[in-house]
């Protein structure tokens, strides 16, 4: 799971009001080399949670990777760039959970999949 | 040389997964056929509901291929064996996509809404009792419930959600489903509709429908019209389509 399913990914449980950003357990990252489109990524900035990426790249074991806020502005720099495609498309949670902010329930992920699966009386 | 579509012993096969069938083909075949045009849409984010084994998003995303990383996949399953398989399939043909587990899009559709360029869906669609819908395991790959449109008449709103003003979505039907009654719900929500496949197998008679918003349909029309049409029901034209809608609510 990349850290872009994750800014779009919300809890979904009967009664949750807004589910979003869920909490990050990371077991197991791996990091896969992802060819970098700048057309892509300035088409997407503007949909993506920037806080909720900076918490998953923190909670990925990259606290430093990119900073605290971001605008439009900022797309125009390569370094910029850069660490956004690492964090949205390059590093990958293999094993882990996805946490719901407000009743605590645990989505696990296994092989890069979120089982993000209701029970009957959740839903 | 990487082929443009999966490859059937590449493809991770389960006991509970459905096998690419003859209503894979029909929709693999269909996404082929309009190849040329996907490329020049140049979608961002598409997305397949119900991926099985992975043998559709894989080919979607190996047709692509030449989009490179400027188009991202997503992919869910009710099914995790089939999250599973898709996941294998996949990088058996080493593309990559998304994969989630879910029931059709939930978790994803309220972040994604109007963000999805490109929707495609084999459903579960053999009229079945109401009680196999939302079985486990490989019931849930068909049953699809009364006229097979139980859960067909859940993925519309969904797709109609997650479509963005430019999104397209590819979907299979059967005779049974009444494939002229889902194109009629999809214009109640504003959506042009044309049958880009019909192939009669032994035991079924399959479609694959496109839908487009009308608003945006000018060029995709024309293009339709310029690439010759099976059977449409309406609206192969936006001009059309109103007149059909002006004639429509004229009559009543
Ligand atoms: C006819 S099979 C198609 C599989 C594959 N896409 C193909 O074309 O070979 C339908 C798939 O939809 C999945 N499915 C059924 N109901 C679903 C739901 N509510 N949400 C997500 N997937 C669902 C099934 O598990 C199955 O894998």
């Amino acid at each position: 799971m990349r850290l872009l399913t994750h800014n779009m990914l919300s809890s979904n449980i009967r009664g949750v009001v807004n589910g979003f950003p869920l909490g990050i357990e990371a077991e197991k990252v791996v990091e896969r080399e992802v060819e970098l489109s700048a057309e892509f990524l300035r088409g997407v900035f503007p949909k993506i949670e920037w806080g909720a990426l900076v918490a998953g790249a923190r909670a990925l074991g990259h606290p430093d990777l990119l900073p605290g806020e971001a605008d439009a502005s900022m797309l125009a720099s390569d370094d910029f760039l850069r660490r956004f495609h690492r964090a949205l498309l390059q590093l990958h949670v293999e094993e882990g959970a996805l946490v719901c902010p407000e009743t605590g329930r645990r989505f696990p992920i296994n092989k890069g999949i979120p089982n993000m699966l209701l029970h009957e009386d959740e839903v | 040389m990487s082929s443009k579509i999966a490859q059937i012993p590449l493809v991770s096969g389960h006991p509970e997964v459905y096998e690419p069938c003859d209503d894979s083909f029909a929709l693999v075949d269909a996404l082929l056929a309009d190849r040329s045009s996907l490329l020049e849409h140049q979608p961002r984010l598409c997305m397949e509901i119900g991926c099985g084994s992975g043998y559709v998003i894989t080919s979607l995303a190996l047709m692509l291929s030449p989009l490179g990383s400027q188009v991202h996949f997503f992919a869910t399953d009710i099914n995790l064996h089939a999250a599973e398989a898709t996941r294998a399939t996949l990088e058996a043909h080493d593309v990559h996509s998304e994969i989630v587990a879910a029931d059709i899009a939930s978790g994803l559709q309220r972040r994604l809404a109007g963000m999805v360029d490109v929707v495609v869906v084999n459903p579960p669609y053999v009229p079945t009792p109401e009680e196999e819908v939302g079985c486990e395991g490989i019931t849930a790959s068909w049953a699809g419930g009364e006229d097979g449109r139980k859960v067909i008449d859940k993925i519309l709103p969904v797709a109609d959600k997650l479509l963005s003003d430019k999104g397209w979505l590819y979907m299979v039907a059967l005779t049974a489903n009444n494939p002229s009654d889902i194109c009629l719900v999809m214009r109640e929500k504003g959506y042009a509709s044309r049958i880009i496949l019909q192939r009669s197998t032994e035991e079924e008679s399959l479609h694959v429908i496109k839908f487009w918003r009308e608003s945006v349909a000018d060029v995709n029309g024309r293009q339709s019209v310029a690439s010759g049409g099976t059977g449409s029901w309406f609206s192969q034209l936006p001009f059309m389509s109103s007149l059909w809608q002006r004639n429509e609510s004229s009559r009543t």
